[in-house]
């Protein structure tokens, strides 16, 4: 009992510091750690504890890409394929091309157009999708005898779509977040069509939804006029008025031609907020076509199929240069400018899960859960110190060790700190406390029984080990799943559950022993003090 | 220093006895709680049922609920709760889901900044979309489950297979008497609540683990004593060391209730509630199981009586002074009911 090597009292007596210093910067205000981290090169710069969103205030939103929106534009791009294709075969159809709830049809009467038909068809699969190269087909193409053929795209093809449109997002998400300037943005892939965007701190989470929603696919095409035909016309709502507006179906420039927008103001005339936009060489190569050919007539800005704005062409615009006004607010025209500088969003994303904290909130949460923490463990260093005596002090100094190192493990795993976590650390102060009780316990029933106080502290730490580990194995298991299956707020309650048990191990058991050893030595009781 | 002592020294509760109360009690409040979850049900959160959870702080002065109610109303959001709490001026609104799916549940929240923006600053919004809610159910589900068999195996491993099953019955016991807690208060059972039964399976566990560490000690010690009085004399022993815990954990507790703030509330309460029922079962549903599951082999049981009903006489003459010396009848009285089950079934094969 007395005896324990030299190492593991070092050992002890250096862990416990190195965690109070992994501690300590976790610990200065705000002002001071900017002060250390600017003195500092940046690799020294110390690690502090990372606050969860429900504490620090910020915004989790879960993204889901569309999945008719993404069937849909599959099936318009497939029809385009189609159509090409026909035309390039100089083939015939009867009727249309049809639309089926997963892709498109054709008649082809005749059988030998309808193999040449087949052929090139068939060869779309391979440019349909890339990553599938020996995979399940992406599409199928099958001819009934009546001389319909039918391209349908499969589960696996619209999978692959989902997941290229998710990695797509995730890099305009990224520039558009950016922009908002706010520390340390996370966006990670969710399963096969989802994406989760955490920003902390946010002063405005409505204008990270704003810039999230939007799919931001901008075109400029020519406003119909009378008499044209009526396939190639589709009629647009339009953002700031009632009342449709027909234009034409050719996109003269698309939004992925832009090389920079930047909000500004109307210059010439009422000095409303615009965004200022410049074209790469193709795209300005087209624009100054486009509207050479077009002088006098109106072209739409077209963003996310609603008309912005249909300005007449007054002379050919050919600098590749021009700005967008639609009576905008400054904020909208900012965004506007975000949206295009990060570029479309391949799909339609949709926000599945919100959950947005106000700053204030997380500072009253981080408040309330301090306060507890202290009546807490106030309580419980009381109750151990008067039912324990010197005993309960030692178990009062493991418990501080205790709380050090779990606040360490947060800070070295870089895991976050929730407010359920908070609950979780005051759990385990309660439960910390336990191994020592169990030890205590037994020391007296050693006692009792009739053994000297030595053998009774020996027998004590020796019996009430093999159940502190199994009791503190259940729990841990416990936590573990909560850890894999919890999201979150659980899942920072699950890590500092887990790294209470883990501590508990050490503080509880090995530090009081140190203690209690040290004591002995130089107290040499005659009567057991608990 | 005169130090605090909770609990009694040297117990000698005959907790074995109560074992024919407290089954059947327990086994009535869990057929309430079954009932409670069928027909009262439960108060799902958004988490798991989907919907809307707005935190709002009125800008100047009290939160005036009977008029977001109307408001509130006005939007028409299907049921829309709404609830004052804690500070004056908070109030939270809730709805459910609304039909037309995620694009819904967003214009839903933007009809409620609109209508009350003016006058309120939104602290928290949350929205769960179905397909998201429906998942989190699973997940939670699927998290209960499994770490009760992860538990269970670990259990299964470490001890006796009548330890294991008596663990788990103490555990579903646990676990339905936390679902008709949160039935019965209607308190809200969100995610958060997937995080305090698995903590309460834990801590149950951790309880009965302590429990049969020391009953499998005194199995190996006291080889020749009846089952049901080696089991009391374990849960004796660890008694203090239950009662301490269990306060140390309430401790905790009881100021996470008082000052950890609405989000944690409920699961605070829950705890509460779980660690108390875990103690109980720990001690009146898993430890008398031992006995009904034949823990040790009849023979050693058998013999046990004799020589414990010798012992006990002995005992009770010194423990007891002023009580008549215990006869032989009322010594055998004393003698648990398997034990003494075990000794008449065996009456024809004993040696005289």
């Amino acid at each position: 009992m007395l005896r324990f090597s030299t190492w593991k009292f070092f050992a002890i007596v250096a862990m416990t510091l190195a965690a109070v210093l992994v501690v300590a910067p976790s610990m200065l205000s705000a002002s001071h750690y900017e002060e250390l981290k600017s003195r500092l090169p940046s690799w020294l710069v110390p690690p502090t504890i990372v606050l969860g969103l429900d504490l620090q205030g910020g915004s989790h939103v879960m993204l889901e890409v569309d999945q008719a929106d993404l069937i849909a534009t599959q099936i318009k791009n497939l029809r385009d394929d189609v159509r090409r294709i026909l035309r390039e075969e100089k083939v015939a159809i009867s009727g249309g091309i049809g639309a089926t709830a997963r892709g498109v049809q054709v008649r082809v009467a005749d059988p030998e157009d309808r193999e040449k038909v087949l052929v090139k068809l068939r060869q779309l699969r391979n440019s349909f999708s890339s990553a599938l190269m020996g995979g399940p087909s992406p599409l199928d193409v099958e001819a009934s005898p009546d001389g319909v053929i039918r391209v349908t795209i499969t589960d696996a093809g619209l999978r692959d779509k989902s997941r290229k449109a998710v990695e797509q997002s995730i890099e305009v998400i990224r520039r558009r977040v950016d922009a908002l300037g706010t520390r340390e943005p996370s966006i990670q892939r969710q399963g096969d069509d989802r994406v989760l965007v955490q920003v902390p701190g946010l002063q405005d989470p409505e204008t990270l939804k704003e810039i999230l929603g939007k799919t931001a696919k901008l075109e400029f095409r020519l406003v119909a006029e009378p008499g044209q035909n009526p396939s190639e016309v589709e009629e647009l709502d339009q953002v700031d008025q009632e009342g449709k507006i027909a234009v034409e179906k050719q996109v003269m420039v698309k939004g992925e031609d832009l090389t920079d927008a930047q909000p500004g103001f109307d210059q010439q005339r009422s000095g409303e907020p615009v965004v200022n936009f410049r074209f790469n060489i193709r795209g300005a190569q087209s624009f100054g076509e486009v509207t050479s050919k077009n002088v006098g007539r109106l072209f739409a800005i077209v963003l996310d199929n609603k008309v912005i704005s249909a300005p007449r062409i007054l002379t050919p615009i050919t600098g590749g240069s021009g700005q967008i006004s639609g009576r905008f607010t400054v904020e909208q025209a900012n965004n506007l400018a975000i949206l295009l500088r990060a570029g479309a969003l391949p799909a339609k994303l949709n926000i599945v899960e919100e959950r947005t904290v106000g700053p204030g909130l997380g500072q009253d949460s981080i408040d309330a859960g301090k306060r507890a923490a202290y009546v807490g463990a106030g309580l419980v260093v009381v109750y151990m110190l008067v039912t324990y005596g010197v005993f309960g002090v030692f178990a009062n100094l493991a418990l501080f060790v205790h709380i050090a190192f779990i606040f360490a493990g947060l800070v070295l795993l870089g895991s976050t700190l929730t407010l359920p976590g908070i609950a979780g650390i005051v759990l385990t102060i309660g439960m910390a406390v336990d191994s020592n009780v169990l030890i205590y316990e037994r020391i007296r029933e050693e006692n009792h029984a009739g053994r000297s106080i030595l053998a009774s502290l020996d027998a004590g730490f020796t019996r009430a080990f093999a159940t502190i580990v199994d009791s503190n194995v259940t729990m841990f298991v416990a936590a573990a799943i909560l850890y894999f299956l919890g999201s979150g707020p659980v899942r920072g309650f699950a890590v500092s559950l887990a790294l209470g048990i883990l501590t508990t191990i050490v503080t509880a058991v090995t530090m009081t022993r140190m203690m209690i050893a040290v004591w002995y030595h130089y107290a040499r009781p005659t009567r057991l003090p608990i | 220093m005169k130090l605090l002592r909770l609990a009694p020294e040297n117990t000698k509760f005959p907790f074995m006895r109560f074992r024919r109360v407290s089954y059947p009690f327990s086994a009535l409040l869990s057929l309430i709680a079954v009932a409670l979850f069928i027909f009262k049900g439960m108060n799902f959160g958004i988490d798991f049922a989907g919907g809307t959870v707005i935190e709002l702080r009125a800008k100047s002065g009290a939160a005036e609920v009977g008029t977001l109610r109307t408001l509130g109303e006005g939007l028409h959001l299907g049921d829309i709760e709404v609830q004052a709490f804690g500070n004056p001026a908070d109030a939270t609104l809730r709805f459910g889901l609304q039909s037309g799916g995620d694009v819904a549940q967003q214009a839903a929240v933007e009809r409620v900044r609109d209508a009350v923006g003016a006058y309120y600053d939104l602290r928290r919004v949350e929205v769960v979309g179905p397909r998201v809610s429906n998942e989190l159910v699973q997940s939670g589900t699927l998290g209960v489950v499994l770490s009760i068999i992860a538990v269970l195996s670990y259990l299964w491993f470490r001890f006796e297979w009548q330890f294991a099953i008596g663990a788990v019955i103490a555990t579903m016991h646990d676990l339905l008497l936390t679902v008709g807690f949160f039935s019965i208060t209607q308190l809200e059972f969100n995610t958060t609540s997937i995080a305090a039964i698995l903590t309460i399976v834990g801590y149950s566990l951790n309880e009965t683990v302590v429990v049969l560490d020391r009953i499998r000690e005194n199995m190996r010690k006291y080889k020749k004593m009846a089952t049901a009085q080696m089991v009391d004399m374990s849960i004796n022993a660890v008694l203090p060391r239950t009662i301490m815990t269990a306060t140390t954990v309430m401790l905790a507790l009881f100021a996470l209730v008082a000052f950890g703030g609405q989000v944690i509330r409920s699961f605070s309460l829950a705890m509460i509630w779980g660690i108390f029922v875990a103690t109980y079962s720990s001690i009146f549903i898993c430890s008398p199981m031992l006995i009904y599951l034949g823990l040790r082999n009849e023979d050693a049981d058998k013999a046990a009586t004799q020589k414990h009903e010798a012992e006990h006489k002995a005992e009770d003459a010194v423990s007891a002074q002023d009580e008549a010396p215990a006869t032989p009848s009322a010594a055998a009285e004393k003698t648990p009911a398997p034990a003494r089950k075990a000794t008449g079934k065996r009456a024809k094969t004993r040696p005289a």
